[in-house]
C-alpha cells in the first residue's frame, strides 16, 4: 500500500504543472515521452527488435551454433532441420551462424556510416543555417546536387570507382547520406537562429562557432537522431543492395546481402539459401523504422498533447 | 488584430508575365547548376578510377612514347579543369564514350534499353498512385486507429524489405509454385519479335500491332516487377498522402464544409483532397523519379533489359563509360522530373497562377 | 416567443495527457429570435459553446447537457444524416478569418452554391448561379459575377468575410452563430461587416449568437450578453443594462476599457479571483446561488 502511495507521489511529482526546477521539468518531460513511447506498441517492438540486433551481434561468437566460414561439403544445402536450425548453404556453411554473424556485419556498416556522414550532415546544415547568405546558397546547393542522384544509383558509382569491398561500401554510402542530415539540420537552425535566447549568448559575447557547437548543434540534435533513425534501413538495404550485386562485402563474409545472391542460384529447390538472410533484413530494418517512426511521433510539436 | 489582407496587390499583366518568365528562368537556372554539379560528380568518379584509361587501351607492356601519345589523344595531359570543360561538351553533344562491353557508343545502348524501364516504371507508378493515395486518404481519416496502423504497417513493411529479396520471393511463389505470372525478361522465347518496335515498350507495341497474344504474354512478365515497384511507391506515396492529409483535416475550411453540410465523404475527397493535389504532384514525381533506383535491383531479378540491369552489367565489368553514362542519364531524369512537376505545380494551384 | 435553442447544463471537457481538462462547465441559456452576445477572454470557452451546439468539436471531446436541443430537437441524440441536414440549412456558423475558412482552391461561388446544392435545395444551373448572385448582392458586393470566378486567395479579408457570410445564409438558417467575425479584419470594415450581419438577421427573424472577446463590440449589437469565466456563465444581462452588471468579473471587464468621457492615466487591470469558479453568478441583475 505504501508502495502505491509513493509512485503515485513521483508521479505527481513528475507531472507538476508548477516544477520546482529546471530538472523536474525536464524529468517530467522525459516521463511524459516516455510514457506517450510506451503506448506505441509499434515503437517499442522496433526498440526490440534493435536491442536484439545489438545483443546478437556482441555475442555472437557465444551463441552461433557453427563457426559461420567452416566448410562441410557433404552437409551443403541441407534443409532446416534440427542439427541445423535453418539449413545450409551451397558449402555447408550452417545459415542461423552465418546470419547471426552477419549482424555484426550490418551493425559494422550501420555505425560506421552514421559516425561519418551524421557529423557532416549535422556541421553543413547548421552552419549553412548560421550564416546564411551565400554560405546558405553554397552548402545548399551542393547538397542539392547530391540529392538529386538516386542513392543507390551514386553509391553504385562510387563504389566502382573505388572497388568492391566493405569499407568502399561503407564511405560510398555515407557520401549519399548527409546531405539528408544536412537539411534537416539547416531547417532546426533556421527557426533557432532567430530566437531570444540565441541573442542573447550572441549579446553576451560569444564567436559564432561556439554558438553552432555549443548552442545550436545539440538542439539540432534530437531531429537528426530521428532523421538518422529512420535512415537505417534505407543504409541497410542500399549496404544490402550493393552487397546482393557483389559490390560489397565480398566472400567468405557472411554478409546478408550477398548470402540471397549466392541463394539465388538454388532458389527453386533450396529456397531456405535465399529467403532466411532476406528475412533477417527486413526483422532488422523493419526495427529501425518502426522506431524511428516512433521517436518522430514523440518529436512532432503537431502531435504533442493532443 | 491587425489587418492582413487577403488581396494580392493589383499586379498588370505585364509585370505578372514578367515574373513568371523570371521565376521560370531561375529554376531553369537551378536546374543547370544541379545537373553541371551531377557532371562534376561523374567527373570526379571518372578520375578516381584507380585504373589508368590510358594503360587499359595501350597494355602494361607498350612502349613509353606509346603511352604518352595515347594519355594526349585522350586529354589526360591537360589540366583537370580543362578536361572537365572538354568533358562538359562531350556530354553535351549526347557523347559519353563508348561501352567496353558492348563497343557501342554508350548514349546508342541506353536509348535501346530506356524504354524497357520507362515502360515498368510508369505502371510501377500507376499501381502505387491507385492504391497508395486512397490508402493514405483512408489512414489519415481513421488516425490511430486500426486502419491507420495498418497502412502504417504496410508501408513501414515496404521501406523495410530488400526489393531484390521480395523479388526473388515473387518469382518463388507466383512463377514457380503457383504459375500466375511469367517468369524472367519481358516475353517468352516464341513471343519475341512478333510486334514491330515502335515505341520500345513491348505493351504499346504490341497493342499497335493488335498482337494480343503477345500483348498478353508480355503482361504476365511486367505485372510482377511492375506490381513490386507499385509496392514500394505506395509505402512511400500512402505515407505522404497520410501526412498531407492530416494537415489539411485540420484546416478551418474543413469546418467550414461540415457546418454547411456537406457530407464527411465530400468533405474528404473533394474538399480536402483537391487541396493536397499540388504537393502531390511533387510527391508522386519524386516516386517515380527514384523507381529508377529500385528498377536496378528489380530488373537484376527478373533480367528486364533495362537501363537498371544495362548499369549493373556495365558495373560487373567495369565498363566505366557506360557506368557513368547511365548515371547521368538518370540523374538527367530525375532532374526532368523535378522540372516537370515544378511546371504542373504551377498549372495546378490558383495560387501560384 | 418560442425558444430556438436550448441549453440546459452544458459540460465539455477535452481529454488530454494529463486526463480530462473542463472547457466548459455548467452553461445554460435559451435563445429566441434574438441577438445574443458571449463575451469571453481567450480560452474561457465561448468557441467550443458554438462548436459544442452545431457538434464540431473532435472526439477528444466529452459533450454532456442535460438539454441542448434546436426546436425541440435533441441536437446530442442526431444520427449524422440528420446532423447534415441540419447543419448549414437550421443552424450555421460565421468563423473567424476568411483566410482560413475558405477552401482555397475552389472558387467561392461554386463553395456558396455548395451549400445549396448539398441540401438539394435552390435547383441547377441558371437558376442556382442567380441565386448565389442574389446572396451576394445581398451582402452588399457591387461585383458578384467577378467574385463568383475569384478564388479566396484574389479577395480582401472583408470580401472574404461577406462571401462567408452569404455561404452561411444563402440556405435561409434559423439560427446563426458568428464566432468572432470581425476580430480578423481591418478596423475600418468591422462596421460594415456588423451591420451587413445585423440587417441580414433582423430581416429574416433569425436567431443570432455573436461570440466575442469585445465587450463594447457585443454591448451596442445584442440583446443579452453572458459573460463567461472559465467555461461558466457568471452574469447574464440585458444589454442596455451592462453598466449595471454585478459580477465583480464583469466590472472588472467593464473597468479595463478605456472611455472616451472619461479619461484615465492607466486602465485599470483585470484581478482575477480563484472563488469565481464556483462562486455566486447574476442574473439580470439577481444573485443566483447554484
Amino acid at each position: 500500500m505504501s508502495e502505491t502511495l509513493s509512485t503515485a507521489g513521483w508521479r505527481a511529482w513528475l507531472l507538476s504543472e508548477r516544477p520546482q526546477s529546471a530538472l523536474q521539468a525536464r524529468l517530467g518531460q522525459a516521463w511524459l515521452s516516455w510514457n506517450a513511447f510506451q503506448r506505441n506498441r509499434l515503437a517499442m517492438l522496433g526498440l526490440a527488435l534493435i536491442l536484439l540486433l545489438v545483443l546478437v551481434a556482441a555475442f555472437a561468437p557465444w551463441i552461433s551454433p557453427y563457426e559461420p566460414n567452416v566448410q562441410n561439403l557433404r552437409l551443403r544445402l541441407q534443409p532446416p532441420g534440427a542439427a541445423h536450425w535453418l539449413g545450409t548453404d551451397e558449402l555447408g556453411r550452417d545459415i542461423l551462424s552465418r546470419i547471426i554473424h552477419g549482424a555484426r556485419i550490418t551493425l559494422y556498416i550501420v555505425t560506421l556510416v552514421v559516425v561519418i556522414a551524421a557529423p557532416i550532415g549535422l556541421l553543413v546544415g547548421t552552419v549553412a543555417g548560421y550564416f546564411g547568405g551565400w554560405v546558405d546558397a553554397v552548402l545548399m546547393r551542393l547538397t542539392d546536387i547530391f540529392l538529386a542522384f538516386p542513392r543507390l544509383i551514386l553509391a553504385l558509382a562510387f563504389v566502382a570507382a573505388l572497388g568492391p569491398g566493405i569499407d568502399n561500401a561503407v564511405i560510398a554510402i555515407a557520401i549519399t547520406a548527409w546531405p539528408a542530415y544536412a537539411r534537416v539540420a539547416r531547417a532546426e537552425t533556421l527557426t533557432l537562429r532567430r530566437s531570444d535566447f540565441i541573442a542573447a549568448v550572441r549579446i553576451q559575447g560569444a564567436g559564432a562557432f561556439r554558438i553552432i557547437g555549443r548552442h545550436i548543434m545539440p538542439l539540432c540534435l534530437p531531429s537528426v537522431i530521428v532523421r538518422v533513425t529512420l535512415d537505417m534501413a534505407g543504409i541497410i538495404l542500399t549496404a544490402a543492395g550493393l552487397g546482393f550485386l557483389g559490390l560489397g562485402a565480398q566472400p567468405p563474409a557472411p554478409e546478408w546481402g550477398a548470402m540471397i545472391s549466392t541463394g539465388r542460384a538454388y532458389l527453386l529447390d533450396q529456397w531456405w539459401v535465399a529467403t532466411i538472410p532476406g528475412l533477417a533484413i527486413c526483422l532488422v530494418s523493419l526495427g529501425f523504422n518502426l522506431l524511428g517512426d516512433g521517436l518522430r511521433d514523440l518529436l512532432d510539436p503537431k502531435r504533442r498533447g493532443g | 488584430m491587425t489587418e492582413r489582407s487577403l488581396a494580392a496587390p493589383p499586379r498588370l499583366l505585364g509585370t505578372r508575365l514578367t515574373r513568371r518568365i523570371r521565376s521560370l528562368g531561375g529554376l531553369l537556372a537551378s536546374l543547370a547548376l544541379t545537373f553541371l554539379g551531377l557532371l562534376c560528380i561523374t567527373f570526379l568518379i571518372g578520375r578516381i578510377i584507380p585504373i589508368d584509361p590510358a594503360l587499359a587501351i595501350v597494355g602494361d607492356r607498350a612502349p613509353a612514347h606509346v603511352y604518352e601519345r595515347v594519355r594526349e589523344e585522350l586529354g589526360l595531359n591537360l589540366p583537370l579543369w580543362q578536361q572537365f570543360f572538354i568533358y562538359v561538351g562531350q556530354v553535351l553533344r549526347g557523347d559519353f564514350g563508348t561501352s567496353v562491353l558492348t563497343g557501342r557508343p554508350v548514349l546508342e545502348d541506353i536509348a535501346r534499353v530506356f524504354p524497357a524501364t520507362l515502360e515498368l516504371a510508369t505502371l510501377g507508378i500507376l499501381i502505387g498512385v491507385i492504391f497508395g493515395v486512397p490508402m493514405g486518404v483512408v489512414a489519415a481519416v481513421h488516425r490511430d486507429r486500426w486502419p491507420d496502423q495498418l497502412v502504417r504497417v504496410i508501408g513501414l513493411v515496404g521501406y523495410s524489405v530488400p526489393i531484390f529479396w521480395l523479388g526473388l520471393v515473387g518469382l518463388l511463389v507466383f512463377y514457380a509454385k503457383l504459375g500466375w505470372v511469367g517468369g524472367s525478361g519481358r516475353l517468352d522465347f516464341f513471343h519475341e519479335g512478333i510486334a514491330p518496335s515502335v515505341t520500345g515498350m513491348i505493351l504499346i507495341d504490341a497493342a499497335i500491332a493488335g498482337e494480343w497474344d503477345v500483348f498478353r504474354n508480355a503482361l504476365h512478365h511486367i505485372v510482377l516487377p511492375a506490381a513490386l515497384l507499385g509496392y514500394f511507391s505506395l509505402a512511400y506515396i500512402s505515407r505522404m498522402t497520410r501526412s498531407l492529409m492530416l494537415e489539411q483535416l485540420n484546416q478551418e475550411y474543413i469546418t467550414t464544409a461540415r457546418v454547411k453540410g456537406v457530407s464527411e465523404a465530400r468533405v474528404i475527397w473533394v474538399h480536402a483532397l483537391r487541396n493536397i493535389l499540388v504537393p502531390l504532384i511533387t510527391v508522386v514525381a519524386l516516386s517515380y523519379a527514384s523507381l529508377l533506383e529500385g528498377s536496378v535491383l528489380t530488373e537484376t531479378v527478373f533480367a528486364w533489359p533495362g537501363l537498371g540491369r544495362y548499369l549493373t552489367n556495365a558495373l560487373l565489368a567495369a565498363d566505366m563509360a557506360a557506368v557513368l553514362g547511365a548515371t547521368i542519364v538518370v540523374g538527367l531524369v530525375f532532374v526532368g522530373v523535378n522540372l516537370l512537376s515544378d511546371l504542373l505545380y504551377r498549372l495546378v494551384d490558383p495560387r501560384a497562377r | 416567443m418560442a425558444a430556438l435553442l436550448n441549453v440546459d447544463n452544458l459540460q465539455v471537457a477535452f481529454r488530454g495527457p494529463r486526463g480530462e481538462v473542463p472547457a466548459v462547465r455548467g452553461v445554460s441559456f435559451s435563445l429566441g429570435r434574438e441577438k445574443l452576445g458571449i463575451v469571453g477572454e481567450s480560452g474561457s470557452g465561448k468557441s467550443t459553446i458554438g462548436r459544442a451546439i452545431l457538434r464540431l468539436l473532435p472526439d477528444s471531446a466529452r459533450v454532456t447537457a442535460d438539454r441542448l436541443t434546436f426546436e425541440g430537437q435533441d441536437l446530442l441524440g442526431l444520427s449524422p444524416r440528420a446532423l447534415r441536414n441540419l447543419r448549414g440549412r437550421h443552424i450555421t456558423m460565421v468563423m473567424q478569418d476568411p483566410r482560413y475558412s475558405l477552401n482555397p482552391v475552389l472558387p467561392v461561388g461554386d463553395q456558396i452554391a455548395e451549400t445549396l446544392r448539398v441540401h438539394g435545395a435552390g435547383g441547377r444551373g441558371r437558376e442556382l448561379y442567380r441565386k448565389v448572385l442574389d446572396i451576394l448582392e445581398a451582402v452588399q458586393i457591387r461585383d458578384p459575377e467577378r467574385v463568383y470566378r475569384a478564388y479566396p486567395h484574389e479577395l480582401s479579408g472583408g470580401m472574404g468575410q461577406r462571401a462567408m457570410i452569404a455561404m452561411m445564409l444563402i440556405a435561409d438558417p434559423r439560427l446563426l452563430i458568428a464566432d468572432e467575425p470581425t476580430s480578423a479584419l481591418d478596423v475600418t470594415v468591422r462596421r460594415q461587416i456588423l451591420s451587413i450581419l445585423d440587417d441580414l438577421v433582423s430581416r429574416r427573424g433569425m436567431g443570432l449568437i455573436l461570440i466575442s472577446h469585445d465587450l463594447n463590440l457585443v454591448a451596442g449589437f445584442c440583446d443579452r450578453v453572458l459573460i463567461l469565466y472559465a467555461g461558466r456563465v457568471v452574469e447574464e444581462i440585458e444589454a442596455r443594462n451592462l453598466h449595471a452588471c454585478r459580477h465583480p468579473y464583469s466590472r472588472g471587464l467593464l473597468a479595463s476599457l478605456p472611455r472616451l468621457e472619461q479619461p484615465v492615466g492607466e486602465l485599470a487591470t483585470l484581478q482575477r479571483d480563484p472563488a469565481w469558479l464556483d462562486g455566486p453568478v447574476y442574473r439580470f441583475g439577481e444573485e443566483v446561488s447554484r
